[in-house]
């Protein structure tokens, strides 16, 4: 455990590399690079490979590659790489790669502009890919978040054989603060279930009492078969619904029914609180800190931070706002997550607090919309 | 005597290259009169050949493909294997091969699989000299989307998207990768197995980048287009077509329909592969 003073993109680095990453591929993009620069550096030392591919699409392939060949792998990227990752990323959905892919985000549509945070990207984070299916979304609001959830994505990814989105923004990217960093034996590390049967019965997709399927890779004797088209538990191509519908609950039920390993969120305040904001990312810690200037002045207001954004445990955001008369979601962007939240706490007033700014919506930027409705 | 049996094929394991298969995926989905089959036939016995000389482990070849009908191949083999997206097998292959080095990388694709959508990755596979074996199949047409046009479709052919016939002149991807220090480029083709099995069993036994064009027939498909939908026909035409060349130079090598094609061993060098690089290091200029 040593204290430092870095910031994001390093947190991001130095947790993957504490995590156990052996395999990091992936193209230079403002506001991503300098996560691939520190594992250039860094990596090598300890045991693993940094890989510059030409290309995201390329990074994304050869990320799912190696994990396959047996290393806990990851990619990193912003907005315009991440759409050329999106196929990758349903590939690695289908054949349930374990991979973690660090997702900064940066002002868009299209290169908007590389060096300037927004949250537009949490629907694209979720649902990028097409076809049906639910991956892990964790988002950072600090440096010590940004290396203790990289952690965790990695641990969700090698628990759940899928891949994770660790979505930051150029805000927390390049965020300095003090942080503490640990080593491998002070947190909780998860690596991937090998199967237990001899090679002529195991099929690679089929799952446990965990609804999670061991993961034999190649070089192991297993003659494992990784198919990006609809297939059974063996790997093999089928095209009739009963196949397509087992293959689709596989998926999303490993995740759904793990939801209390993969939902995390902080509150502030909450309690017997009229007014909660709900948040994530960098915006959050502006929302804390209007909080905090409203209870100075008695509003009795609180914070629901979401560190997971998909999929959401509804039962908890009902119950944490369960008591509030009105619920705020302030987001960087034209108002996405407020969708999720309406829908979740129908019976309630939801008000949006959209503000798109480069930098970071201000505290006094949220409490000049809020007070209009306290 | 030929020995014919009635017994469904797939039940047992009959010929000595079925343990390299999966009985029960075959038969295959590929049309009578493909190349593919000669394809795999040749790399089966190639791969048998170098496992007999204990200079390749069954259990450390990886086949790896893209999509298209000659990316199916991944059905059928008995080794781990990898169907992934279409154009991206070299990309998955380079990160299979550099997290574990101890295995044998096999891609096999299409020409549109490998030199159209995944082109990119092939130059930077040659560019990285990338440890991995790619084997392109060149039928000169997209056979499993039903007959559009191809890289290395001929100039002025009807396919079903240049009705008007191809504007397009087809792409020499000897010529490409011969901008590259890789270490094997050859050309062989599905008429000559014989010569197609040598190149193969030769390239399983190096390092480095090693790409082979197999110039195969696809009589379903291209050779409806061409008037020529009997495999023996196609066959024979391809014959017509092809020579083979002891030592050819780059200047043998484009893809000409018309004034015929060249076989033979393009490139040979014994260049450090990537992985012993990245591995082993390079001196810091």
């Amino acid at each position: 455990m040593r204290r430092v003073y870095a910031r994001g993109n390093e947190a991001i680095a130095e947790a993957a590399i504490t995590a156990g990453l052996k395999f990091y591929a992936g193209y230079p993009i403002t506001p991503t690079s300098d996560i691939m620069e520190y594992l250039a550096e860094r990596l090598p030392d300890r045991g693993g490979l940094m890989v510059q591919f030409e290309d995201e699409i390329a990074s994304i392939n050869a990320a799912i590659g190696a994990s396959w060949a047996g290393a806990k792998s990851m990619t990193a990227t912003s907005g315009p790489g991440f759409s050329l990752m999106v196929e990758g990323i349903g590939f690695a959905v289908i054949t349930e790669t374990p991979l973690v892919i660090a997702y900064v985000m940066r002002a868009g549509p299209s290169t908007g502009i590389p060096t300037k945070s927004t949250q537009a990207d949490l629907l694209q984070a979720r649902f990028g890919a097409h076809g049906d299916y639910i991956i892990p979304v964790y988002a950072p609001s600090s440096v010590q978040e940004a290396f203790d959830l990289t952690i965790k994505a990695f641990n969700t990814a090698e628990k759940l054989r899928t891949p994770v989105i660790l979505l930051s923004d150029a805000v927390i990217a390049h965020l300095w603060e003090t942080a503490v960093f640990r080593e491998p034996s002070e947190v909780e590390i998860v690596s991937r279930k090998k199967p237990k049967t001899r090679p002529e019965y195991y099929k690679p997709y089929e799952p446990e009492e965990d609804y999670v399927a061991p993961m034999a890779c190649f070089g192991e004797g297993y003659k494992v078969i990784v198919e990006s088209l609809t297939h059974d538990e063996k790997g093999y191509y089928r095209q009739d619904t009963p196949t397509q519908r087992r293959m689709i609950e596989r998926l999303t039920k490993k995740v759904l029914y793990n939801i209390d390993y993969v939902f995390e969120y902080d509150t502030y305040y909450t309690e017997y609180a009229d007014y909660i904001f709900v948040s994530f990312g960098s915006s959050a810690r502006s929302v804390l800190s209007a909080v905090r200037e409203l209870r100075r002045k008695g509003v009795k207001a609180g914070l629901l931070k979401l560190k997971t954004l998909w999929p959401l445990d509804e039962d908890r955001v009902r119950n944490v706002c369960r008591r509030a008369k009105r619920v705020f979601v302030v987001e960087n962007n034209i108002g996405k997550l407020v969708w999720d939240v309406e829908r979740i706490l129908r019976d309630k007033e939801v008000f949006s607090i959209s503000i798109i700014d480069l930098d970071l919506p201000t505290p006094d930027e949220v409490l000049e919309v809020a007070m209009e409705w306290l | 005597m030929a020995v014919v049996s009635k017994e469904k094929v797939g039940a047992k394991p009959i010929h000595p290259l079925d343990r390299f298969l999966r009985l029960d995926r075959i038969p295959t989905l590929w049309c009578p009169g493909c190349g593919l089959g000669v394809i795999l036939g040749t790399l089966l016995r190639a791969i048998s050949r170098r496992v007999e000389e204990r200079k390749l482990r069954p259990d450390r070849v990886v086949f790896v493909t893209g999509i298209g009908c000659t990316a199916r191949t991944t059905f059928y083999v008995g080794f781990d294997g990898a169907h992934t997206l279409h154009g991206r097998a070299i990309a998955f292959a380079t990160g299979a091969k550099l997290a574990n080095p101890e295995l044998e990388l096999i891609v096999l694709g299409g020409d549109g699989d490998i030199a159209g959508i995944g082109g990119n990755h092939l130059i930077h596979a040659a560019r990285r000299n990338m440890d991995l074996l790619v084997i392109m199949n060149t039928n000169f047409i997209y056979a499993m989307t039903g007959g559009q046009a191809a890289p290395t479709t001929p100039e002025g052919l009807y396919t079903t998207t240049t009705p008007r016939g191809n504007p397009e002149k087809p792409v020499n991807v000897i010529r490409l990768l011969s901008a590259f220090d890789v270490n094997y480029v050859a050309r062989a083709s599905t008429i000559y197995p014989h010569l197609l099995e040598q190149y193969l069993y030769k390239a399983l036994g190096m390092k480095g980048f090693r790409f082979i064009e197999v110039v195969s027939t696809c009589p379903e498909v291209f050779g409806r287009h061409i008037g020529m939908r009997s495999p023996t026909a196609l066959y024979s035409e391809l014959k017509k077509r092809i020579r083979v060349k002891a030592k050819p130079g780059i200047e043998d090598s484009a893809l000409d329909w018309s004034r015929g094609i060249v076989l033979g061993e393009y490139i040979e060098n014994d260049y450090p592969g990537y992985t012993e690089l990245m591995f082993r290091g390079v001196e810091r200029k």
